[in-house]
């Protein structure tokens, strides 16, 4: 078990012709994720690496293929479209990989999504990896194990970075979700928390979140009244300035609102174990399990 | 994106929203016929890309034109400090004068996308002139809001909503409702992350006019702002800041003499964190984005070195699509054609990691390469107090 993806995913990818889609979508048939098929207007019926389908849209795709997921690598002017044409085609999974998506398309996005089925995971994240089983995005698979820890986050690398200690540690992961480092994105981090509660698999969750927003916050209070497993966290962005965007388009302390004193302090209060350093997550992890 | 009051104001001029007379001049002799042609009493006020500019001297009423000479000499190419910018502050290389006017009433209006609630989001206040996050904290209650469907745009009921509850006359709340109603229309079409008038007020003629005007661009959108892109002013910026944007990199100075380079926002932010737990100060926050080539690494070091008061470097990546090998070889390329007269820390983990280090050990440059993340930070930390 795990959430969101598992060894019977197939998964779409759209953008699969253009050079990240390309790259990626190689490395993750190299991971053995089940790639259903690719998706480039105009470049329907040929064949990508020899095997996979190319198809003109997303609905012609599912139609062919039941595929059940999708990875969108289109460049940020055209990501609102190809989340919304993978919404129409009312796949289950959509993950957009996609960075710099202008925030109103997004808010668009949103509000047109609203009443539909699909599950958005980002913009601007890594995707989404059950080791061993299924992996959809951009992350290094050879750094995960299978097991038991869930791994939500806002950040990339550090991600990496806490999953790579895990490892080390001799502590698989069950699923490890970015949920992205916009200001307006598809899956926050109390949805992916529910979802780590309610599967059997997942023994305890590491969630690390950064300066910015309410969402860590919303997160605490879940964990504080729902929570059924063990909660680590790690916050970035303890000495960011405020009003400065630090790299990502959601991290920014603005009217001295999400600040990292403020996250960790909600965090704590929920009984939330905070690792002192991001170089101390896996260890604070296993202080409470395993 | 940040533009300057003049500019925020042409923007809003074009729908229909109401400003007083005022002149961009960059010249004392400008300041001076300004003045005459707007008459007394005028305001001199400083351009910069930042707030609270009348709490460290920007603003000046004058009443007459040895006031205003004297006024303008002062601001004009001054180094304006405020509390929104850092200690060395912002350069005035240009003043608006604005036509002076009888206020009745001092009111706030802004538009910001609201994060919790994925919409933008319209505040109204009748605390005007004032620190909105002040009244933010303190009367909450004073701070008005309606949230708008992307699909309707804001409607008429919202505006006389937000109108209504700012306690004016029948008259003035229609005239509120006109100005926000267009207000909406601005934040949208140029792709807008924040605007605030603040304050807008309400003359003695009864006329509903914005007083100040403080507008902030979605970076992300700027690709179908061309017209946006056009008020861009990089004597604002920090050079360095400047020069990282240009080459695709994410730099902000921060005034520690540590030096940082990583992939990745988030992972930038915690090695910046990780250098102040040890007891360190990070000199920047710099991301080489997550598929980091030599020629940003080259790019990166040599904006990192051009701050003087770096004492040491620490590269942190975590190969994922950044191949590790890719990185040392980018490193080695950039110590060789820049020199370096720092220590320079390097830790390389994920993708070709143990390619990568081999690189770097036999450049025969003497770099420090560190274990993990906290073995680096320590390292950099004793190099940089050495």
């Amino acid at each position: 078990m795990s959430i969101y993806i598992n060894s019977s995913t197939k998964v779409l990818v759209q953008g699969i012709t253009g050079s990240a889609g390309a790259f990626h979508a190689e490395q993750m048939l190299e991971y053995g994720t089940q790639i259903a098929g690719g998706i480039t207007p105009g470049k329907g019926g040929q064949l990508f690496a020899g095997k996979v389908p190319i198809f003109n849209s997303v609905a012609e795709a599912v139609r062919t293929t039941k595929a059940n997921a999708t990875v969108i690598f289109v460049p940020a002017l055209f990501a609102a479209d190809a989340i919304l044409e993978a919404v129409s085609a009312q796949i289950e999974l959509v993950i957009c990989i996609t960075e710099g998506i202008p925030v109103l398309d997004m808010v668009k996005v949103k509000r047109a999504m609203q009443g539909s089925k699909s599950r958005l995971i980002g913009p601007n994240c890594p995707g989404v990896i059950t080791p061993g089983a299924c992996k959809i995005g951009i992350m290094p698979g050879f750094i995960h194990k299978p097991g038991h820890v869930g791994v939500v986050s806002r950040s990339g690398t550090l991600t990496y970075e806490a999953v790579f200690q895990l490892t080390n540690l001799g502590l698989g992961q069950s699923t490890c979700v970015g949920i992205g480092g916009d200001p307006v994105n598809g899956t926050s981090f109390l949805e992916v928390l529910e979802a780590f509660n309610n599967d059997p698999d997942t023994h305890a969750v590491v969630m690390i979140g950064e300066i910015g927003g309410n969402a860590e916050e919303e997160a605490a209070a879940f964990v504080k009244a729902n929570m059924k497993k063990p909660v680590v966290g790690f916050i970035a962005g303890a000495t960011a300035p405020e009003g400065r965007r630090m790299g990502h388009a959601g991290a920014v302390i603005s009217g001295g609102k999400g600040t990292a004193k403020d996250k960790i302090a909600a965090f704590e209060e929920a009984g939330i174990k905070v690792a002192p350093t991001p170089a101390e997550i896996g260890i604070t992890l296993k202080s409470v399990y395993g | 994106m940040k533009i300057h009051e003049y500019q925020a104001k042409e923007v809003l001029r074009q729908y229909g929203i109401k400003t007083l007379e005022s002149r961009v001049c960059t010249t004392l002799d400008q300041v001076s016929s300004a003045c005459n042609e707007l008459g007394y009493p005028c305001v001199i006020k400083a351009q910069i890309h930042a707030g609270g500019r009348g709490k460290g001297g920007g603003v000046k009423l004058a009443k007459n034109k040895k006031e205003a000479l004297l006024h303008g000499t002062a601001i004009l190419g001054m180094q304006l400090v405020t509390p929104q910018t850092g200690p060395e502050g912002q350069p005035v290389n240009s003043v608006l004068v604005e036509q002076g006017c009888q206020i009745a009433k001092e009111l706030y209006v802004g538009v910001l996308i609201d994060r919790d609630k994925n919409s933008v989001c319209l505040m109204a206040s009748t605390e005007g002139g004032m620190d909105i996050e002040e009244v933010a904290v303190n009367h909450p209650e004073k701070i008005l809001k309606v949230w708008v469907d992307p699909v309707a745009g804001l409607m008429p009921y919202q505006a006389r909503q937000l109108a209504y509850g700012l306690n004016l006359s029948d008259d003035l709340s229609k005239k509120i409702v006109r100005f926000l109603l267009p207000l909406y229309s601005a934040f949208i079409d140029t792709d807008a992350s924040l605007i605030e008038i603040n304050p807008l007020v309400v003359t003695a003629s009864n006329e509903v006019v914005a007083l100040d005007a403080k507008i902030a661009f979605d970076d992300n959108a700027l690709f179908r702002q061309s017209k946006i892109m056009a008020f861009q002013d990089p004597t604002q910026d920090d050079p360095r800041e400047a020069m990282a944007q240009h080459h695709g990199l994410s730099y902000i100075a921060l005034g520690g003499n540590i030096g940082c380079m990583v992939n990745g926002a988030g992972l930038a932010m915690a090695t910046m964190d990780i250098i102040k737990h040890v007891g360190g100060e990070p000199a920047n926050f710099l991301d080489v984005g997550g598929g980091a080539t030599q020629e940003k690494v080259t790019e990166a070091l040599k904006i990192i070195l051009q701050d003087c008061s770096v004492k040491a470097v620490l590269i942190n990546v975590f190969g994922g699509i950044a191949k590790c090998d890719v990185i040392a070889t980018g490193v080695v390329a950039a110590v060789k054609e820049l020199g370096l007269h720092v220590p320079l820390i390097v830790r390389l983990e994920g993708t070709n990691a143990s390619k990568g280090k081999e690189i770097l050990r036999q450049s025969g440059l003497s770099i420090i390469p560190a274990d993990d993340l906290l073995d680096g930070a320590k390292k950099a930390v004793a190099a940089a107090a050495a």
